[in-house]
């Protein structure tokens, strides 16, 4: 029987297991919308493309699932770009479908038209232009597969309004024939062997664990395999609920807001294994004084990720579970050896435990003004350890990254590698969606709140309990933070002079609106939150000029860290 | 480890689909490398076309390029022909000024250098010549003193010596 291209376009997802999409009506998406209703697929709206796509990301971080957002051409398409680069850069499996002005029209400057294919072509890992409904079918087939399997990341795919309409036979490719894209999964045995034989002459290793531990659901070899080799774990901001903080091998998170104690251990280490992580230049600090002592293995799905930044000494390509259970085994061939191997390497943990008691992660706590870890301690000490937790931009990510201890993956949702201040609210909503019965916290500054605040509107109208903790500082607190440092204190742009009635805010909205003025009323407010249904903003009005601490400053190697202001 | 830029010829086999080119372009332009020349044409199976790149860079640089281009989903096969046996060849169409005085010196040269003269006027000459760009560089520098008028390079084509075709154009 024929279809139309968006009944294709539907029915397609269905087959790919979508229930759920995120997104926005428009011109040249109505027949889409149009054909919605006779599909059982939930279509949440929020308040601004930017928005949906962000909280297909959140539902995919959260789930593990592909997310999939809509828009319509023009200015819905432009409007997703933030959004696909915020995915993008930190690989997270979407795909985003836009409208598109009719074939005939395209490159006329027709109403609505933006050429989202060439805008796209850098932050996404794929994308199309459909220009004949019968590739349809093949293409979101290959778009879903693109974007789940390898490093995963989002795939565009733009459907003009005359496609959509024309119709054709519908048939559901089984498998996806593409000759160029065929992701290594299995680790080369050669390399394993190598890097065995590397880890059993190592006296002071360390795990560097980041974002692909999370995208593979590695967290639970990463555990076994710390464990074998009694090595400290470090991880990136995106590494972080991978491995849990708590685990006593854990160093927490290394980097420009890392522990003191994690950036020692790498800077003195001698053998650095990077799990799934990329040497960011946030993580890396000055390149030349980076883990100067180590012998580096590299373990990476994506070979462009190897070598890029640092020089590697033994690169291995392939499915982070697959090459760390390789690795497992291969040592464990020498039970001698692998089980006097943790004894050889005790010093270095009572090295690495020395330098944990001589810098703990500590902030000064206050009888008079709200202290922003004090608030996320208070948080993790009120929910369970199954919640979620998205973050905005800036200084409150940092502390929440600092002072949440995580422990269980896919549960901190954040914009490690754009930054994208505005991304933790839809994301929060995303992920409420795809975990109906978990507690979703969003914990923002005021900044970053009030690039998405439209999305209170999304939560009210679709019943999803997410729950807002503002750190309110009436500033750009991170860049604040430069400023005082590296500026001599000249606040350019960065107070906001207007007080925001976020309580006020969040009623006009329909949500529960709750303040917290001093350190006191802190736990009542969480308290009062989290039993509260439906969308709760809470309001902390914080200490002004609290910085994040430790800091490793621009341009510095990472063990010279800036202690405490 | 001691690495230095150096000239790279790189063939890519990609789809043969619209926009792919810009995608080829686009990955060196966003990341800062260098395109000496490109020439495209479809192979032999037109659904998948060869391009042929010169750039430079150190080995770091060249490694990302290599990776980077593989990693694109239309790139079906990445060779980098710097350490290996290769043909090279280049055409050139130049049209040179032709009087009475040099149009016997023009057509010495092009008679050296094995060129074919494909169009003449009363005042012009234009030939192509083919060969490995020392040699196209060699003819015109030559014809340079004379006159030339208007110069095209097709930037060079590669395929590796001897029987094997080490990039197959069945992928």
């Amino acid at each position: 029987m024929k279809r139309t291209g968006s009944q294709i376009l539907l029915e397609s997802l269905l087959l790919e297991g979508v229930d759920t999409v995120f997104g926005y009506p428009g011109g040249t998406v109505i027949n889409i919308y149009n054909d919605l209703p006779d599909y059982p697929i939930k279509h949440i709206l929020t308040r601004h493309e930017q928005a949906a796509v962000h909280a297909a990301d959140g539902y995919a971080r959260a789930s593990g699932k592909v997310g999939v957002a809509i828009a319509t051409s023009g200015p819905g398409a432009t409007n997703t770009v933030t959004g696909i680069a915020t995915a993008y850069m930190d690989s997270i499996p979407m795909v985003v479908i836009t409208g598109q002005v009719p074939t005939p029209l395209i490159g006329n400057d027709a109403f609505q038209e933006a050429d989202i294919v060439g805008m796209t072509r850098s932050i996404t890992k794929h994308n199309y232009l459909v220009k004949d409904v019968k590739d349809l079918a093949r293409i979101i087939k290959q778009a879903f597969y693109i974007a789940r399997t390898g490093r995963p990341g989002p795939v565009l795919i733009d459907l003009p309004k005359d496609v959509q309409i024309a119709s054709t036979k519908f048939v559901y490719p089984d498998s996806v024939e593409l000759r160029g894209y065929k992701p290594t999964y299995s680790g080369n045995v050669r390399q394993v062997e190598k890097a065995a034989k590397m880890i059993l002459a190592a006296r002071r290793p360390v795990l560097y664990v980041g974002g692909g531990a999370t995208a593979s659901d590695a967290g639970k070899n990463l555990i076994e395999f710390a464990e074998l080799i009694q090595a400290p774990v470090v991880t990136t901001l995106m590494g972080m609920a991978a491995f849990p903080t708590g685990h006593p091998l854990s160093l927490g998170m290394l980097g420009m807001h890392g522990t003191y104690y994690a950036n020692m251990a790498v800077t003195n280490s001698d053998l650095l294994i990077a799990i799934g992580a990329r040497f960011d230049d946030r993580v890396t600090g000055r390149i030349a004084a980076f883990a100067p002592k180590a012998k580096i293995i590299h373990i990476d799905i994506d070979p462009t990720s190897i070598k890029k930044n640092v020089r590697v000494d033994l690169p291995i390509v392939g499915e982070l579970r697959d090459v760390i259970e390789k690795i497992g085994n291969k040592l464990r061939e020498n039970e001698e050896q692998v089980e006097a191997f943790p004894e050889l390497t005790a010093p270095w943990r009572s090295q690495v435990a020395a330098w944990r008691a001589q810098y703990p992660m500590s902030y000064k706590s206050s009888d008079s003004v709200i202290k922003p870890q004090y608030v996320i301690e208070k948080i993790r000490e009120l929910t369970d350890e199954s919640a979620i937790i998205a973050t905005e931009v800036g200084q409150h990510q940092m502390w929440t990254a600092q002072f949440f201890n995580f422990s269980n993956p896919r549960t901190f949702l954040t914009s490690g590698g754009l930054g994208t201040m505005g991304f933790g609210l839809p994301a929060a909503l995303g992920a409420q969606v795809a975990c109906p019965d978990r507690q979703v916290i969003d914990i923002s500054g005021d900044g970053s709140f009030q690039m998405n605040s439209q999305e209170l509107a999304t939560l009210v109208q679709f019943k999803l309990p997410v729950k807002i903790a503002i750190l309110n500082n009436n500033f750009l607190g991170m860049v604040r933070q430069w400023q005082e440092l590296f500026f001599d204190h000249r606040y350019s742009q960065t107070p906001l002079e207007l007080p925001i009635d976020f309580v006020k805010l969040a009623e006009a909205y329909g949500a529960t609106g709750l303040r917290a003025s001093r350190p006191d009323e802190v736990e009542g407010v969480i308290r009062k939150a989290l039993e509260t249904p439906g969308p709760v903003l809470m309001e902390f009005k914080i200490d002004r000029e609290e910085n994040v601490m430790p800091m490793v400053p621009a341009g510095a190697a990472i063990d010279e860290m800036v202690l405490a202001s | 480890m001691v690495s230095h830029e150096a000239k790279h010829t790189i063939s890519v086999l990609v789809e043969n689909e619209f926009g792919v080119l810009t995608r080829v372009a686009g990955l060196f332009s966003g990341r800062g490398f260098n395109i000496e020349s490109l020439s495209v044409a479809p192979t032999l199976d037109d659904s998948i076309s060869r391009m042929t790149i010169v750039t430079s860079g150190d080995d770091r640089i060249l490694e990302q390029i290599t990776k980077q281009l593989n990693k694109l989903i239309d790139t079906i096969k990445v060779i980098d022909f710097t350490d290996s046996e290769y043909v090279e060849r280049e055409l050139a169409l130049i049209k040179v000024q032709a009087t009475e005085d040099t149009r016997a010196e023009i057509l010495r040269i092009v008679d050296i250098f094995r060129g074919n003269v494909v169009d003449v006027t009363a005042r012009s000459y234009t030939m192509e010549i083919t060969g490995a760009p020392s040699k196209i560089q060699a003819v015109v520098d030559l014809l340079k003193p004379i006159g030339i008028q208007e110069l095209v390079r097709s930037g060079p084509v590669v395929l590796g010596r001897g029987a094997k075709g080490g990039l197959s154009d069945k992928g």
